[in-house]
């Protein structure tokens, strides 16, 4: 459990998770910096949940068990709430507070946790809380899709896991698609000064 | 170019595991590659697919994973390196090739990929294929990471070569889906060009050749496991007088837990990456000073009841566990914090957990479960199915997207057990109850293996009406190519493609129609037809799978809204579609536009007709 750092990102099939977990591998490539990573999305593009186990580090495995994520970073509010086993009370959680609803609740089957339930509750079972409307933010960068990108910014804000900022943007400029890197690059610096802003 | 045919050798790389592996694939000049796609080795293939268009290799997408390694039977004892590719439960349909391949053997590498799947997150069961080695006599291979796969499928290679054999190549979802860094290697010129030498006493299966065969495969074997013994994937490591045996992803637990337990003064490992046959001077070597033995595989416990039997012929007594109260499941996988807990309860390791929050006082919190998609022509045809046959029929279903179609609402699917399965178990149901029986196919499982099962019924006379749901790909492990795919529209001309209609009518099926399930009604009355009809009939419902449309640029870009002054708030859209882009607020029905993709099936359905285009979008 010595010398890791271990993030885990929740998401629903088709919010970017996937692109966000690759761009912190690339730079941890980049700066050596060890880095296991495993995802988990079967049957993600049908509407599930996509998880991503990042552990830097010293450790050759790519799963994080119960109470042992040091960051949880979650891009929609609900999931963020479903993985919060995954975190022990030393744990930073940084969340995206807009709610994708999954369908059952949209029909009125089950019943969404109202949002101030929702942030209470991590709010009072983490270390640090961080939750904040990155879906707005990600329009106003450019695009809804660039909502990958501002929960990295706010992730990269937080310093907790072993990478630079500038690294990770120049991993964007290089590795995400040209038309939107600027778009990204935007997105991501908007994510960082709201976690700045929120402190 | 490729960006796995990018980077010099010794450049690193960051990598998915079936990424590495696909690179393993280069670097050890496989010249011939086939698969049947299924998670999770799918990118595996998807990778060599784009690879082959670009270099010597030939790459397909066979209709059956029996087929594809027949194939690759014939091109590794053509002279060429062959890979093929499956998941676990792929293996099942290829056995009957295999077990008799291993009796024949290879005269150049052939290594066949078993993509295993413990705790099941994509696939119908958690069998553990390295029975497999065993049962065909065969050498299995396990990595433990994205980058010993790499180098280990080049390896696999080599031996096969040595053994004159095939090499099982055993990987797990968290090798296949796990990424970490890659060294590149440099890779294998192709021979392409393969040459059979006809060899009838060898390569030709009667009882006769097969009696002497059997006995090379046993030579092979014992050849295989003096070279099992010295197979450098075959290591110890740590000191003391505590041992763990493990393979597989299991080793990387095993190495974070004796670590996280500062035991590695007190516990060494055997890791064992050749698992079939073990190597035993290795392990003889190993129980000496060895106080208690704990042993570390995921699945089965296949490893331990080798060294359990072992250790007995050496006269040892030393306590051996794996399988058991407090220590490993058979079950799902595995993960550090289990590892670390059987470690320490085994051994007598003080052992501090990291601590979960307390999730006692956490509301219901309402699922996300796979949906079918937003526009998705099989919730049309479920709707319309169901319409016609209501809830007394039997309605058998099959392996891909539409397996969710068991979900409610719908809730069309009783009985699903394989690919292919859903025609016979038809049959089946429809003989032993005498109800009403429709049947559920896909397209890809239609020529997988469903076609089997439609001539058998034709046959056998059976009283059953098949939906073949042809969405024109397979879209479940994300839109390969299937027999029935317009390949053309891929921009590849070296194909044909075989019309399913064609196929069903050649086969002697009395009622056969093909519908397009956006349209309800006519789906509805097709289906209510082809019910009234005795004996087997077929209808095929036709429409492109709405995100493969999308991909192509052939989706049209309509919308649908509620008008919320005719809607009268029946429900009829939201209750018995399912579909996602609806949703409820202010107790209105809304339509998400973004979502909603124009298949205009929910309009047809709404008694107020109270659904209209959006006027732009």
């Amino acid at each position: 459990m010595n010398n890791t750092t271990k993030l885990i990102i929740v998401a629903v099939g088709g919010q970017g998770n996937l692109l966000a977990s690759k761009i912190l591998g690339e730079a941890a490539l980049e700066a050596g910096v060890k880095m296991q990573m495993s995802e988990i999305h079967g049957m993600a593009q049908r509407g599930g949940v996509v998880e991503s186990a990042i552990i830097f580090g010293d450790a050759k495995s790519s799963i994080i068990s119960d109470g042992e994520a040091d960051i949880l970073l979650g891009f929609e509010p609900l999931e963020s709430l479903r993985a919060v086993s995954k975190c022990s009370k030393d744990t930073e959680i940084i969340t995206n507070t807009k709610p994708l609803q999954p369908f059952t609740s949209a029909i009125g089957l089950a019943k969404y946790p109202e949002k101030e339930e929702i942030e209470n509750i991590l709010k009072s079972k983490s270390k640090k809380f961080l939750g904040f409307n990155a879906s707005e933010l990600a329009v106003e960068a450019g695009t809804s899709l660039s909502l990958n990108m501002v929960l990295l910014g706010a992730l990269l804000q937080r310093k907790i896991i072993p990478l630079e900022k500038e690294l990770i943007q120049k991993t964007i400029k290089e590795k995400t698609k040209k038309e939107f890197a600027e778009i990204n690059l935007k997105a991501f610096e908007l994510g960082f000064k709201k976690a700045e802003e929120l402190g | 170019m490729h960006k796995l045919l990018q980077g010099k050798p010794e450049s690193r790389h960051f990598l998915l595991g079936n990424e590495a592996i696909a690179r393993g694939a280069v670097e050890a000049g496989v010249a011939f590659a086939t698969t049947y796609p299924g998670t999770p080795s799918s990118e595996i293939s998807a990778n060599l697919f784009e690879i082959s268009q670009e270099t010597d290799l030939y790459f397909e997408y066979s209709s059956n994973e029996k087929i594809a390694l027949e194939l690759t039977a014939a091109s590794a004892n053509s002279g060429l390196r062959s890979l093929c590719i499956m998941k676990h439960v792929g293996v099942n349909v290829a056995a009957d090739v295999l077990m008799t391949l291993a009796y024949l053997g290879v005269k150049k590498g052939l290594v066949l990929l078993t993509a295993d799947d413990p705790f099941m997150f994509s696939s119908q069961n958690e069998q553990d294929n390295r029975y497999y080695g065993k049962l065909a006599g065969l050498p299995v291979l396990e990595p433990s990471s994205a980058a010993e796969a790499k180098e280990m499928l080049a390896y696999a290679f080599d031996l096969s070569e040595q053994l004159n054999e095939p090499v099982i190549f055993r990987t797990t979802t968290r090798i296949n889906h796990s990424s970490g860094e890659v060294a590149f290697g440099s890779p294998k010129e192709i021979e392409s060009k393969g040459e059979f030498t006809k060899d009838p006493m060898r390569y030709v299966s009667v009882p006769a050749v097969s009696r002497q065969r059997h006995k090379v495969l046993l030579e092979n074997l014992d050849k295989a496991a003096s070279l099992s013994d010295s197979c450098s994937y075959n290591f110890t490591q740590g000191k003391g007088n505590l041992g763990i045996i493990c393979s597989g992803v299991s080793y990387s637990y095993v190495n974070d837990a004796v670590k996280d337990l500062n035991a590695e003064d007190k516990i060494k490992v055997l890791r064992i990456g050749f698992s079939n046959p073990m190597p035993d001077l290795l392990i003889k070597e190993f129980l000496k000073g060895c106080d208690k033995l704990l042993i570390v595989e995921e699945g089965e416990p296949v490893m331990e009841e080798y060294v359990r039997s072992f250790a007995q012929t050496q006269g040892s007594v030393i306590e051996i566990k794996g399988k058991g109260e407090n220590l490993f499941s058979r079950l799902f996988e595995y993960n550090t914090s289990i590892v670390r807990k059987a470690i320490s309860n085994y051994f007598g390791f003080e052992n501090k957990e990291a601590v979960p929050v307390d999730t006692s006082d956490l509301p219901a919190l309402p699922n996300r479960p796979p949906n079918l998609c937003a526009g998705c022509s099989h919730r049309a045809t479920f709707y319309a199915v169901k319409k016609a046959g209501g809830n007394d029929t039997i309605y058998p279903s099959d392996i891909g997207c539409y397996t969710l179609g068991f979900l409610p609402p719908l809730a069309m699917g009783d009985f699903v057990v394989c690919m292919g399965a859903s025609v016979g178990t038809a049959c089946g149901f429809s003989k032993s109850t005498g109800k009403k029986t429709v049947a559920f196919i896909g397209d890809s499982t239609f020529f997988h293996s469903g076609i089997n099962g439609l001539l058998n019924a034709v046959f056998n006379n059976h009283d059953i009406t098949l939906i073949i749901l042809d969405n024109r790909t397979t879209a479940m492990t994300g839109h390969q190519p299937n027999p029935g795919v317009d390949m053309t529209e891929l921009g590849h001309n070296n194909y044909n493609t075989i019309d399913i209609e064609t196929v069903v009518k050649s086969l002697g099926v009395g009622f056969v129609k093909t519908v397009k399930p956006y349209n309800v009604k006519k789906t509805q009355e097709a289906v209510e037809e082809a019910m009234e009809f005795k004996g087997v009939s077929v209808v095929i419902s036709k429409e492109k799978c709405i995100l493969y449309a999308k991909q192509l640029k052939q989706a049209k870009n309509t919308a649908f809204q509620v008008n919320q002054e005719k809607c009268k708030n029946h429900r009829n859209c939201v209750n018995d579609l399912g579909c996602p882009a609806f949703y409820i607020e202010n107790n209105e029905v809304k339509i998400d536009e973004n979502m909603c993709t124009g298949c205009s099936v929910c309009v047809q359905i709404c008694p107020e007709k109270a659904i209209s285009p959006v006027k732009t979008k």
